[in-house]
């Protein structure tokens, strides 16, 4: 008879005793913390000493026995039924019979969930259609906040204006420092990688055209507008998102409060409205670093400034302000929408968010891209 | 190192052989608002014991303070004989090994199925494979009826669901304690009662000790084998024992009021 013995921590110990039958002997406790570095041992030397003959397992010795003790016991019992093969256990208490129930039971209960095999053209039905509806939520979201947009245009005593405001703060006055940062550098290195060159030439007044038309018309509304997408956007798609995790829009629903009048239009207006106040603020900032540059390189502000005010127009500032607004409109919408299409559980409001951020990015760039050519062909 | 072990006689140093929490002297509080003063309570093996106490009375932080996420302002909680608040490291880990706990709203996790909810305690404290993780999980799930739900995810499934799936959860590692915050809250009466049944089928098969934050009569006389009860005008338990007992012979207006409920609903006005 050869005898094999295995200690973990000196908490379980067993040994496996070939014969007829063959025998698996347990010593101490069985928990999950000390029958984990004997399972497969346990296992292939219970598949060694009775292949497919009954096994008897002692356990006169367990001191303790709890659901992962049954466990083993439970998968020691399956294994030998594979193999053709049974176990009887010997020393067997109550308590380990009650662990061992639902083990038993657990092996012939089937999911709930109906089987997921879907031939390929339904999965491709349902994909269709699943983009069909998204684009529909969509366009039927852009009529919805056109409407209450309209209706806020002729009733603006109903616009809720301190919401408008409080939102207005949060995306443009407390984003002041970060846009100030980003403008300042924005127009220096502008100013420094196009100063290099020019220099060359000895046309080193030009860098404040260069500057002067870049930001005003296309790169601090599009800076700003990005940046309003990665806080603001970002914030009213988690902010709509837990609301509607937390029923919180469904109770403004059955009190007879629209949810996109109540919690949208405020913040598409205040979109609207902070980013175009932002770019020129940008402006204005993204200038100054520029001239301090140029300063450096021999040219006086007011030579930069003088040159800046030939340069560019009024049409040049407000077109960029324009793209502003229409940039702020879109990823204000897109943040509430994505708000809105939150489902549940936490992990649905982080989704909401990158969704938000991502989707209002795309938004700019392509509504950038067909600015210009829109501009031009009318020629602005 | 104090060695938590909660299954053999020498769990508590300090006294009665059979008392697996022992709460001496604890003053609960947020700053400077103290909510229950100077507590004194055991809880014995096997036992099912239930906090009871009006909304506001501090019932749920009492339990999140046995359960180690709140310190006491002042006395201590001694879990299998360890302090729960000055255990750190190893020893605290040991401790929080041998208590499972549900929490009010379940608190599985979104992102996982039921199954993957049940196996993590696992897969975080011991070293079983894969396969008996998924086989332990499978059968926790199947203590609590949810064995064919394995493979769903909790949004997918209803709140009494969630619930006792969050039970299955803290019951993953076998504790010796299982703590419940409002089990039966928002349920319906028959999934409240099963979850009761539930409840006392986990006592008497498995000889866990549970300890029940709960305010719903049916439950309390259901599972209860001794409740305390707080008080929030005077914080402090003002009635301990058996609720049955409690509620035929005590004589505080208000724990006859608890009580009695159903009763002094029905009188006429």
């Amino acid at each position: 008879m050869a005898e094999r013995e295995h200690s973990a921590d000196s908490m379980l110990r067993y040994s496996a005793q070939e014969g007829t039958p063959g025998r698996v002997v347990f010593a101490g406790r069985m928990d999950a913390y000390s029958v984990g570095p004997v399972w497969a041992s346990v296992l292939e030397a219970a598949a060694r000493v009775a292949g497919a003959d009954e096994l008897v397992v002692d356990l006169s010795d367990v001191s303790y026995c709890d659901g992962a003790g049954a466990a083993l016991l439970y998968s020691l019992e399956h294994s030998a039924t594979q193999r053709g093969g049974a176990v009887r256990l010997h020393g067997v208490t109550g308590a380990i019979e009650g662990h061992l129930k639902p083990y038993r039971e657990a092996e012939t209960v089937v999911s709930a969930r109906p089987p997921q095999d879907i031939p390929w053209t339904q999965r491709l039905r349902a994909g269709v259609s699943s983009v069909g509806h998204e684009i529909f939520a969509q366009i039927a979201f852009i009529g919805e906040y056109g409407q209450a947009l309209l209706l806020a245009i002729r009733h603006p005593r109903r616009v809720r204006w301190g919401d408008t405001l409080r939102v207005a703060e949060a995306a443009g006055f407390q984003a002041l420092p970060i846009v100030s940062l980003i403008a300042f550098l924005l127009g220096v290195i502008l100013a420094f990688q196009s100063a290099i060159a020019m220099q060359q030439f000895g046309a080193e007044i030009f860098v404040a055209d260069l500057v002067a038309i870049s930001l005003l018309r296309e790169l601090a509304p599009l800076m700003m507008a990005i940046l309003l997408a990665g806080r603001s956007g970002a914030a009213f798609a988690a902010e709509i998102g837990t609301m509607k995790v937390n029923e919180e829009v469904n109770a403004l629903t059955t009190m007879g409060l629209d949810p996109v009048r109540f919690l949208v239009v405020p913040k598409i207006l205040a979109g609207v409205f902070v980013a175009p106040l932002l770019t020129l603020y940008a402006n204005l900032i993204g200038l100054l670093g520029a001239a301090l540059v140029m300063r450096g390189f021999g040219i006086p502000m007011v030579a930069f400034f003088n040159q800046v005010s030939g340069a560019v127009d009024l049409t040049d500032l407000m077109s960029g302000l324009f793209k502003a607004a229409v940039f702020g409109l879109l990823v204000a919408s897109v943040g509430c929408l994505r708000g809105l299409q939150t489902g549940t559980g936490a992990a649905a409001v982080g989704r909401s968010t990158t969704s938000a951020v991502v989707s209002a990015i795309i938004l700019i760039v392509i509504a950038d891209g067909l600015f210009a050519v829109l501009f031009y062909h009318l020629g602005i | 190192m104090i060695v938590v072990d909660l299954n053999r006689g020498d769990a508590d140093p300090i006294g009665d052989d059979n008392v697996v929490i022992r709460v001496e002297g604890l003053t609960m509080g947020f700053g400077s608002m103290v909510i229950m003063e100077n507590l004194d309570f055991t809880v014995r093996a096997g036992e099912i014991f239930v906090i009871l106490g009006g909304s506001g009375s501090g019932k749920s932080t009492l339990l999140k303070h046995m359960i180690g996420l709140y310190s006491p302002v002042a006395g201590r909680i001694l879990i299998g004989g360890a302090d729960m608040a000055r255990a750190e490291g190893a020893e605290r880990e040991n401790i929080l090994r041998q208590v499972g706990v549900m929490y009010q709203m379940g608190a599985l996790f979104g992102s996982m199925s039921l199954l993957e909810n049940v196996r993590l305690p696992l897969e975080v404290h011991t070293d079983l494979p894969l396969e008996a993780m998924n086989r332990i999980a499978r059968a926790k799930l199947q203590l609590v009826g949810l064995a064919e739900y394995c493979d769903f995810m909790p949004a997918e499934i209803s709140g009494g669901m969630q619930k006792r799936a969050a039970i299955a959860r803290a019951m993953a590692l076998d504790p010796q304690v299982l703590f419940l915050d409002e089990p039966s809250a928002g349920l319906d009466p028959i999934t409240s009662a099963e979850l009761d049944q539930l409840i006392r089928r986990l006592a008497s098969s498995l000889g866990m000790t549970l300890v029940v934050v709960t305010h719903e009569l049916a439950s309390i006389f259901a599972i209860a084998d001794r409740v305390i009860m707080l008080d929030k005008e005077t914080r402090s338990i003002i009635a301990e024992g058996d609720p049955r007992v409690l509620r035929d012979t005590n004589d505080h207006p208000w724990v006859r009021r608890f009580l009695r409920r159903s009763e002094t609903e029905d009188l006429p006005a």
